[in-house]
């Protein structure tokens, strides 16, 4: 166990330092003069110039990435046109907002985490439970209901339902206020009541997904032999449903969840494009269309970092949910 | 002694081997695999009607330029005497008339049905190049893997985890403009067809991935069997190996998720277009018409409304066909 947790977390580790150099390269080298899009308004070339030896762009792209990643782990001293000593973890400095890349994270991230994590509850309890019934009902009504249901959703897109939920509730019967952002410590009834068209939009057309894949696990688990063993043995039906055969149906379920959830946390950019609201997603887009690359790659790292843990996680709740897998 | 009824088909059977010419009576008829799935696709009535409504869609992308012709209206016009002081179009459900099929957009007063059709185009043209392109690289690079195993096998898993890792959104917002800026320069205009290409490309690099990781499973499932280490003795070359002897084997699976791969194309094309990269303005691209609507949601929700059915349309009649091809291939499905 320890052994594997070793290894993965080191994989893991090694995946992270790939992403972070692709993406360094990706937006420091690629781009002909990484200046002019994030030089702040009017510009004149004494300003850019002076950026570019702020932000370190005439040193070879090593010494950038090092300081880069040196700044993640110990901090370091960016000057002072930006903002001075930056203490670890130092995402750097955005021109674009005038303020720490750390800052602006930290006002954004809580925003896509209370939309994710109540979604993906929802979600998750909706698709699998939808999911487990019509495998266990199949053939009837019920069973039909929710395919239809699984098809239909899995088919539409966030932007269109997000569309039709504002228009219907918050526009036409103004049940709801229109969706914005609250923090749960200041107020928790209006951060849920601004979050709640988002929950129900992701957690609809992401549970019609789940609850397909669930049905199709389940049903091919109903079918093996060590639940007619259990059945044969004189279990009662909901033991062996509930204990035995969701155990093993549940393991793809798993795997999909761990990356889903992981994309998500990283931004949810169209979600919240639709509501119009500021998040973590939301954020990254601004960032890539003003150019502002301290914030493009400290966004895009801590969603690598999202998924990457989700990824271990997954792996260790295997072993936890599956008495087959044995971690080695 | 009379002969047995079993006797007398065994024994007809033997008789019309021996006579190819004439034609076989009704008993067991020989059927390959895909002749199997081809009868169960035939049977399903989902596969068929969902079938149809894809054919339709590419006649109509296909048949745009024509359509325009018939329909008088082409997508760059503009209707500006049908909108009010406000830019809204005039009469009920966001302008439609015998005129304009599905109304007229706000503001620039351009005709949404033709828009669309044009955007299907765009859609479908984007989404089956990509699928192609990230289907033929993870077919190889999958069967590779999976093969030889060894260090190449462990990159390429390694690649996969990587781009798994990547927001795909962000990177593929990000890349585009800097793939244009690096082909044109600041101000030359940027052609839409090589818009099109990057979108495209940018697919592709992500998609392979995942046709690539079943592809690998399913090669090292086949690996170890007889026949593969017959061919392997008799000295066949990786070549042959490959395209051969394993990949005969798996086209089923790769088929299916060929065309589960295609609408999520279509959906991610319509998302990139949403948060407003990739194409240009000429070209019409349904997730841009949905994100210019949703300023109109409130005062004109037709114009909301008929790209997101058509999208839903589109995507909802190639996951139905990919589900009933899954089946149709399924030798173990009792339909």
């Amino acid at each position: 166990m320890a052994r594997f947790l070793i290894k993965r977390i080191f994989s893991a580790v090694l995946t992270l330092l790939a992403v972070s150099v692709l993406t360094f390269l990706m937006f420091f080298a690629l781009p002909r003069d990484p200046v002019t899009g994030m030089c702040p308004k009017n510009c004149n070339p004494e300003r850019l110039e002076r950026v570019r030896q702020e932000l370190g762009l005439s040193d070879p792209l090593i010494t950038q990435y090092a300081g880069y990643m040196k700044g993640i782990f110990t901090g370091r001293d960016l000057g002072s046109a930006q903002g001075g000593q930056c203490d670890a973890p130092c995402l750097g400095w955005s021109y674009v907002n005038n303020e720490a890349v750390l800052d602006t994270i930290a006002r954004v991230l809580p925003v896509t985490l209370s939309i994710v994590i109540p979604a993906a509850i929802l979600w998750l309890l909706l698709g699998v439970g939808l999911g487990m019934v019509s495998a266990l009902r199949r053939g009837t009504w019920l069973d039909r209901a929710a395919i239809g249901f699984s098809l239909t959703g899995a088919s539409l897109q966030l932007y269109f339902v997000g569309a039709v939920l504002l228009l219907v509730l918050v526009y036409n019967l103004r049940l709801l206020p229109v969706p914005s952002y609250t923090s749960i410590f200041d107020d928790p009834v209006k951060w849920a009541s601004g979050l709640v068209l988002a929950w129900l939009a992701l957690a609809f057309l992401f549970s019609a997904i789940y609850a397909r894949l669930s049905r199709a696990q389940m049903l091919e688990t109903l079918s093996e032999d060590f639940v007619r063993t259990a059945r044969a043995k004189g279990l009662p039906k909901p033991q062996v449903y509930g204990r035995h055969a969701l155990r093993a149906a549940i393991t793809p379920v798993v795997t999909i969840a761990g990356l889903d959830v992981g994309a998500a946390l990283g931004g949810t950019v169209i979600t919240e494009t639709t509501f119009g609201i500021q998040g973590l997603g939301r954020t990254a887009v601004e960032a890539v269309r003003a150019g502002d690359l301290p914030t493009i790659m400290a966004t895009v790292l801590i969603a690598a970092v999202f998924v990457v843990v989700a990824n271990v996680l997954v792996d260790l709740l295997y072993a936890a949910i599956d008495p087959r897998v044995r971690l080695g | 002694m009379s002969l047995s009824p079993v006797e007398g088909v065994a024994l007809a059977e033997i008789e019309s081997g021996g006579d190819a010419g004439a034609p076989r009576e009704k008993g067991v008829v020989g059927r390959s695999p895909g002749q199997l799935a081809w009868l169960r696709l035939r049977r399903d009535r989902t596969a068929m009607i969902s079938g149809g409504m894809l054919v339709f869609f590419v006649l109509v992308a296909l048949a745009a330029p024509l359509i325009e012709a018939l329909y008088g209206i082409g997508p760059r016009d503009q209707f500006q005497s049908k909108l009010d002081g406000f830019g809204m179009p005039l009469g009920y459900a966001g302008g439609v008339s015998g005129d304009h099929f599905f109304g007229l957009e706000p503001g620039l007063g351009r005709d949404i049905f033709i828009r669309l059709v044009y955007g299907l185009r765009t859609s479908l043209l984007i989404a089956f190049a990509a699928a192609v392109i990230s289907a033929a690289l993870g077919i190889v690079l999958g069967a590779l893997a999976g093969y030889l195993g060894g260090w190449l096998d462990a990159v390429i898993n390694w690649i996969t985890d990587l781009t798994l890792a990547m927001p795909f959104l962000i990177i593929a917002l990000a890349l585009t403009p800097t793939l244009t800026l690096r082909f044109y320069g600041e101000r030359d205009a940027v052609s839409p067809a090589f818009g099109v290409a990057v979108l495209i490309g940018v697919f592709a690099i992500f998609g392979w991935t995942s046709t690539a990781r079943l592809v690998r499973g399913q090669v090292i499932a086949l690996r170890e069997r007889e026949f593969v280490e017959a061919a392997r003795a008799s000295g066949a070359g990786l070549g042959h190996m490959l395209f051969r002897q394993l990949l005969p084997n798996i086209w089923a699976p790769i088929l299916v998720s060929f065309s589960l791969a295609v609408p999520q194309f279509i959906t991610s094309e319509a998302a990139l277009s949403f948060i407003g990269v990739g194409l240009t303005e000429e070209t019409p691209s349904f997730g841009r018409m949905i994100y210019q609507s949703l300023d109109y949601l409130q005062t004109d929700p037709a114009f909301v409304f008929f790209p997101g059915i058509t999208i839903f349309a589109l995507v909802f009649a190639f996951n139905l066909f990919g589900d009933a091809l899954r089946d149709a291939l399924d030798p173990k499905s009792s339909r």
